[in-house]
């Protein structure tokens, strides 16, 4: 497929935000790509039409019940067999901050075992409590199963910006070790919170910003094709788009978040 | 019949309660001898259906679809009116 074939459908709700800066990035890597309400989508469009599908981050529905519950419940029961279609294609889902949320409710991540009936994971209350905005530093886990990171090699250190307040990744007490042995397995852990030398956070605040277990930050599905994160690397897809962009003497053009647009792109280009 | 629900959703134990702590700790600061404080949610739902055994079904299955997630939530059902 041309990169100019590529298709990305930007989703948005009441409450979603960072839809332009995910649209721009793509944009710019040369793909079409549009902002569309969930309405939109259902009435009017065909999700197949569709190689990447992005859930951006934000507040859904105001982030009542929990946060990303109400969207996934709504997507499931409006859109329920498009999505198990798109997913079982090998088509490409992003979800970013709120989305990954989303994705977690829907039961699409970690899915173990396909698209599971209820949640597997949460993301729950920050620890410490309260809304966190900060750049964090994260180490990239997988050595290329995860299609969103396939041109990042494994254990380079990343630096994106959090701004959250749900989003300690648990598992069931239970459940925890079995599970935290299946994503290592599958290789579907991701990202973890380490500090600028790559050292993982050990569940220390601030390195890891929420208290996720085992420093998670970011999950596929078995297959790759499924991914969730809770920085936003769309906020960290241009090089002035970093705090302290103007203090630096080296000045490229873009940051680390276009590392992952850009794997997004050539696994397409590669494989449709 | 019309069938008042009162549904608790709550942290499963083990679970850590950020808000809690974190409430308990202003409250002993406060000058409260407070040994712990769990945060839970409640929702009253009202139900049009036809028998209160139906009622107790349908309020399980909105736990399970939306209002609880099992990796970390419990939830407790009462109803408490019909009328």
């Amino acid at each position: 497929m041309r990169r100019e074939e590529i298709r990305v459908c930007v989703l948005r709700v009441g409450g979603t935000n960072c839809d332009a800066e995910t649209k721009r990035a793509f944009t710019d890597l040369g793909v079409k790509s549009e902002i569309l309400h969930v309405n939109e989508l259902v009435k009017h469009r065909n999700l197949l039409d569709y190689q990447v599908l992005v859930f951006p981050g934000g507040f859904s529905y105001g982030d009542y019940v929990r946060a990303g519950a109400i969207w996934a419940r709504w997507i499931l029961a409006k859109m329920g067999k498009e999505l198990k279609c798109f997913v079982e294609e090998g088509r490409l889902i992003l979800g970013i901050c709120n989305g990954f949320q989303v994705l977690v409710e829907a039961g699409l991540l970690p899915g173990f075992d396909g698209i599971s009936s209820y949640p597997e994971a949460a993301l729950a209350t920050n620890s410490p409590p309260g809304y966190n905005c900060r750049w964090v530093y994260l180490k990239q886990e997988t050595n290329g199963k995860c299609i969103f990171t396939c041109n990042i090699p494994e254990n380079k250190v990343l630096r994106m910006p959090v701004a959250h307040s749900e989003g300690r990744f648990v598992f069931a007490k239970d459940k925890e070790k079995l599970y935290l042995e299946r994503l290592l397995e599958n290789g579907q852990l991701v990202f973890r919170y380490c500090n600028k030398n790559g050292e993982y956070a050990n569940g220390r605040f601030p390195i890891n910003p929420n208290g996720s277990f085992h420093d998670i930050a970011g999950i596929c599905n078995p297959e790759g094709t499924v991914f969730g994160l809770m920085p936003h690397p769309e906020r960290a897809y241009y090089w002035w788009q970093h705090p302290n962009w103007t203090r630096q003497k080296q000045m490229p053009q873009y940051g680390d978040g276009k590392l992952i647009f850009e794997s997004v792109i050539e696994y397409l280009t590669k494989n449709f | 019949m019309r069938c008042h629900l009162k549904i608790e959703v709550s942290l499963k134990p083990g679970h850590s309660d950020p808000e809690g702590e974190t409430t308990a700790h202003l409250l002993r600061e406060l000058g409260y001898n407070v040994v712990a404080v769990n945060v839970s949610k409640v929702y009253y739902v009202v139900l049009e259906v036809k028998t209160e055994e139906e009622a107790r079904n349908k309020a399980e299955e909105m736990c399970k679809r939306l209002l609880a997630n099992p990796t970390k939530d419990n939830y407790t059902i009462v109803i408490e009116e019909t009328k």
